[in-house]
């Protein structure tokens, strides 16, 4: 028997939930298929949880407002704790270089009315007490920036979609995609045939290969990153600190004590280990914990309890592409999320709707411009 | 010296220890140098080390192996696991309540390039298979390294006390284990190409064929061509109502206490399981002087040997099949635990229910398989051989044999030798492991004139001792040579070498020749705190304990003497003589169902299925109710599994809660397992150096 919805979502991750609630809040008979047995089992649940809006572009800014917004009033919303704190990030820097192009994009970021200030060495020793401040120029600090549990945030996401009506399909692959009308595709899994109007490409890892059944060329790679988290204390820093001065071996790396007490702790390789391959390696734990330990000293008694390793689905240009493919309108990509698909996942499960719903507005627009598929991807990131 | 030590033991040597002083919440107390912090809370009578953050339930030992995190405390201002770290002198040592804060650092850690070391074999794991395997490694002088997390080798034969069954000829039967164990140990540290790191803990092989073990404190890698996965089995837990209370815990790790560390961790013990683990467990603690207040077992038989079972019932530990624990009852620790019958399909029967005052209740329930290196091998793709427990749970006399197998396997695996594995090998490696035989009555063909030993041993086990001792070889065992039934048949010198060498206690001599009508019964004893004397009246007792009236003592033999099995004797009846095996020690008052207790105490209704994240049942239930059948989802939502001891625990109770709900496992999704085996503090993987105990 062929099913019917009007949007099926391939991918039930930190951008297929949230955007299956939004779009099973508008009333829409959305089905999400995913090959894994549950919810955010991919990338999702490797993330550290992390969630800011002090980006560099006016895409992914007003996108993170809003996932902030929904974020924080959640519990009060809805109920459920899904651990969010306002703890700020923070970009400790050790050199004039970086203070001087950090000085540079706060200026960006105010422009778009962020929260970010630069704090003297002595005022971060006081939000991160202990830290090293050998030759420490200062930080940014953006208090409205913060943190959730991946975990507890996308299942309450999930739940809550049920409750609005969204279906869910787990253990099921995509094998091809059909246009069939001008408006409406046929997809075959490997359980099932479907009918829809529209497809949302939230596949992640695997977007790329996603579009390619409909002969769409997706930039989207990809890397691996390692990860770890600590045996829980009593609170003692506040913010994400983020070090992104680069070593061999690695690029930045970043961590923070989550709403458990636990310090969670990611590095990015440097050069990249493209691919797709979950096994951890030897090398991340000295790597990671001799930069952590040389920032933070007071860490070194800290046990590490648990370690795993996940994708960052990068593109050229490091941000995202979302929005409806040139050659099919009603076939929506939601990929390439460089590794800020949860803190992202929210304010795009909403635009997502109103893609669907044909209710875009003009800051919607103007979001879903950045993240174009047809833009010269030759542009980098500012501060990742 | 504090009152919870052993003081005296019938076969382990109480050692002289200095003394050393420590504060336990400022309170000033005293310890043994050289012991770990949880036992000396223990010898102090401390039971309670914190209150979980959660919750604020008592904390206290669970595993005492390293493996989880339930007995962390403060010591010297750094959250340590208390099993693990060993107390100094002044050691200012506080509880955990809530979340123990990080302290500030002294000083600047001074981190150093951590050590790769390349090897040909290693052997993850100093026990039995373990050390049986090195052993075979190195006849061909290979490069062989063993870590083994404690700091003895010999894994858990250093904690038997009893003497082993298996064959004389390939597992040391009729030696005590923890003989064995030193045994073994003492020949593989003879081997220059077999090198040893004890405290010394294995956290993960990795997928670039490196694996990381924090040796006593500093993190180094090892890259081997080899891996022997010999560590060995954990202990299962059982879900029932206020399985939380501290004074619950494993039977292993009961006996890291008693027979290692000689601390009296309890006075009243209350056992569940009834296999050879359990038995044993009850057998160790009666010679520790601790009671032994019952013992439940859901089967109607216990699956432990016959020989075991009946040890206990003879010296008067009741055993109750076809039981189960319905709850533990107490404020913060136990105080009390109630059973009730169940019926053939594991149901509690109403008005069944007794209620037993104990202080700790020993969870012996099964092991399995500590099987994640083996796992993580093969991932990787390092050649991976396992023996001993992590790879099948069997009694360690067949640990040995199969890592004696195992060592020449590696040895060939290496190109080191062409030597082939007989077929009679693999055959008596069954043999080892093969589970107890059905029981036979007695055969009666005993003269009742002059001496005979009488083999009380009904029930084939793998088990030659008395057959190679006799020394006029009139012990002979029908059928398969190792597991058959012995009998007597032949000449009998009355020597009494069969008594004192059956690890079963199961053979008396009984000796005609003086009194006819009053002949003289040998019996096998190893209690020593329960001190039997010339002249005394015994209550003496057949094979299973039954009643078979007073006797006196006419004779004691020296402790020392006979490998520390004593030889009682007692002038005993011609009618009675063949039957009496042994001799009540234990009151029968203490075994006798408490009515009142039960009211007395705060009853608490959680069944725990996570003890790190407090998950109770009834949560984890209601996923499952609602269709979830992904244990990584359960554990998203719920954080069971996420805690300090990584889901070893908790993942087979949630199993458990599956098929209670008529889910069969192979619908319900695995748990995702990560590094590392145990916390590390992250200086460690720093370069930072540090013995864990400075």
């Amino acid at each position: 028997m062929i099913k019917n919805y009007d949007v099926i979502i391939i991918g039930a991750g930190s951008i297929g939930v949230p955007a299956a609630l939004a779009i099973a809040q508008k009333k829409l008979k959305v089905l999400v298929i995913d090959s894994l047995s549950s919810p955010g089992q991919a990338n999702n649940k490797k993330a550290i949880g992390g969630i800011r809006a002090t980006h560099s572009d006016y895409g992914k800014v007003k996108t993170c407002l809003r996932s902030i917004e929904i974020f924080s009033s959640w519990k009060d919303l809805y109920g459920d704790d899904i651990g969010w704190m306002s703890n700020g990030y923070s970009f400790p820097v050790y050199n004039e270089s970086d203070e001087k192009n950090l000085k540079e994009l706060m200026k960006i970021q105010h422009s778009f009315g962020l929260k970010i200030k630069w704090i003297t060495a002595e005022e971060y020793n006081e939000l991160v007490p202990g830290i090293n401040t050998e030759n420490l120029k200062g930080s940014s600090y953006s208090w409205e920036d913060g943190s959730a549990s991946p975990l507890l945030a996308l299942n309450a996401f999930y739940f809550k979609s049920l409750e609005f009506g969204a279906e869910y399909s787990f253990q099921e692959t995509v094998l091809e995609l059909k246009p069939e009308k001008v408006d409406s595709f046929a997809i075959v899994t490997n359980k099932n045939h479907y009918h829809t109007r529209y497809i949302i490409n939230a596949a992640g890892n695997y977007a790329r290969e996603i579009g390619a059944l409909l002969n769409i060329d997706l930039p989207v790679y990809p890397d691996n990153h390692e990860a770890g988290i600590t045996e829980p204390v009593k609170r003692f820093f506040q913010p994400m600190v983020v070090d992104m001065r680069k070593r061999p071996g690695s690029a930045n790396y970043y961590f923070y004590q989550n709403n458990e007490g636990q310090v969670v702790f990611c590095i990015t390789p440097d050069p990249p280990i493209t691919g797709i391959d979950n096994d951890a390696t030897s090398e991340f734990l000295p790597l990671c914990s001799g930069r952590m330990i040389e920032i933070y000293p007071r860490l070194s008694n800290l046990k590490v309890r648990r370690t795993w390793r996940g994708q960052y689905p990068m593109t050229p240009d490091g941000f995202p592409v979302v929005g409806p493919a040139p050659e099919y309108p009603n076939f929506i990509n939601a990929v390439g999320m460089c590794g800020q698909g949860f803190m992202l996942g929210p304010g795009l499960g909403e635009i997502l709707a109103r893609i669907v719903t044909s209710e875009l507005n003009e800051a919607d627009e103007k979001i879903l411009k950045n993240f174009d598929l047809q833009r010269d991807f030759s542009g980098m990131e500012k501060f990742k | 010296m504090n009152k919870n030590r052993i003081t005296e033991h019938p076969i382990l040597t109480v050692p002289e220890q200095e003394e050393i002083t420590f504060y336990w919440n400022s309170r000033k107390l005293k310890a043994r140098k050289n012991e770990v912090i949880s036992s000396a809370l223990f010898a102090n009578r401390i039971k309670i080390f914190g209150h979980h953050p959660k919750d604020g339930s008592a904390q206290g030992i669970f595993c005492a192996n390293g493996q989880c995190a339930k007995c962390t405390v403060i010591a010297n201002g750094i959250p340590v696991k208390s099993c693990m770290t060993e107390l100094k002198n002044n050691m200012i040592v506080e509880s955990v309540e809530g979340l123990p804060e990080l302290p500030e650092l002294q000083e600047n850690p001074n981190l150093k390039h951590i050590e790769t070391i390349t090897k040909a074999v290693l052997i993850i794991g100093g026990g039995p298979s373990g050390l049986s395997a090195a052993i075979e490694l190195a006849r061909y002088n290979i490069d062989t390294l063993i870590v083994d997390d404690k700091s003895a080798l010999g894994g858990k034969l250093v904690l038997q006390t009893h003497k082993f069954f298996g064959s004389v000829e390939d597992s040391y039967a009729g030696t005590r284990g923890n003989d064995i164990g030193k045994l073994l140990a003492e020949q593989v540290r003879s081997f220059k190409c077999v090198e040893i790191w004890t405290n010394s803990t294995a956290l993960y092989v990795f997928s670039d064929k490196k694996v990381g073990i924090i040796k006593d404190g500093t993190y180094k890698i090892v890259e081997p061509k080899v891996i022997l996965n010999a560590a060995g089995a954990r202990e299962k837990f059982l879900r029932f109502k206020g399985n939380t209370l501290a004074g619950i815990y494993g039977a292993g790790a009961f006996q890291t206490l008693v027979n290692r560390d000689l601390v009296k961790p309890a006075a009243n013990l209350f056992i569940v399981g009834g296999g050879n683990v359990g038995l044993i467990a009850g057998y160790h603690a009666l010679q520790a002087g601790i009671n032994v207040v019952g013992l439940v077992e859901a089967l109607p038989e216990c699956g432990g040997y016959k020989v075991h079972a009946d040890k206990l019932k003879r010296l008067g530990v009741p055993i109750f099949t076809s039981h189960t624990v319905l709850q533990a009852l107490g404020e913060e620790s136990v105080s009390a635990v109630k059973i009730a019958r169940i019926d053939k399909n594991f149901q509690p029967l109403a008005g069944t229910e007794k209620t037993f005052a104990c202080d700790t209740i020993l969870i012996a329930v099964g092991l399995e398989p500590v099987a994640e290196f083996a796992e993580e091998a093969e991932t990787a793709g390092i050649k991976v051989f396992s023996a001993g427990d992590a790879k099948e749970i069997a009694e360690a006399s067949s640990a040995m044999f199969n890592g004696k197998i195992t060592g020449i396997k590696i040895a060939r695996e290496l190109g080191f030798t062409k030597e082939n594995i007989p077929d009679s090998w693999y055959e008596k490696a069954a043999v080892l492991k093969s589970e107890p035989g059905k029981i036979t009555c007695y055969k009666e063909n005993i003269s009742q004139q002059d001496v005979y030993p009488v083999i009380h041993c009904r029930q084939e086990i793998p088990c030659n001792p008395c057959s190679t001792i006799c020394p006029t070889n009139s012990i002979k065992i029908a059928g398969n040579p190792i597991t058959g039934l012995p009998y007597y048949e032949g000449k009998c010198l009355g020597c009494a070498k069969c008594v004192a060498v059956c690890p079963g206690l199961a053979i008396t001599l009984v000796d005609h020749r003086l009194d006819n009508e009053h002949p003289i019964v040998t019996l096998p004893y190893e209690v020593k705190n329960f001190r039997i004397e010339i002249g005394d009246e015994l209550i003496c007792t057949d094979i299973e304990g039954n009643m078979l009236g007073k006797y006196r003592v006419i004779k004691v033999s020296d402790l020392k003497a006979n490998n520390h099995t004593q030889l009682i004797k007692i002038k005993a009846d011609r009618r009675l003589a063949d039957r009496i095996v042994s001799f009540r020690i234990q009151k029968d008052k203490l075994s006798t169902p408490a009515i009142e207790t039960a009211e007395k105490v705060r009853i608490d209704e959680t069944e725990m299925v996570c003890l790190c994240e407090r998950v109770t049942a009834e949560e984890v239930l209601k996923l499952i109710r609602k269709g979830i059948t992904d244990l990584n989802q359960i554990k998203a939502i719920t954080r069971a599994g996420m805690g300090p001891c990584g889901a070893k625990t908790c993942d087979n109770l949630i199993k458990q809660l599956f098929r209670q709900e008529g889910i069969p496992l192979k619908n319900v999704e695995k748990n995702t397992k990560r590094p590392v085996f145990i916390e590390v503090p992250l200086g460690r993987f720093a370069g930072e150096e540090r013995g864990d105990n400075d």
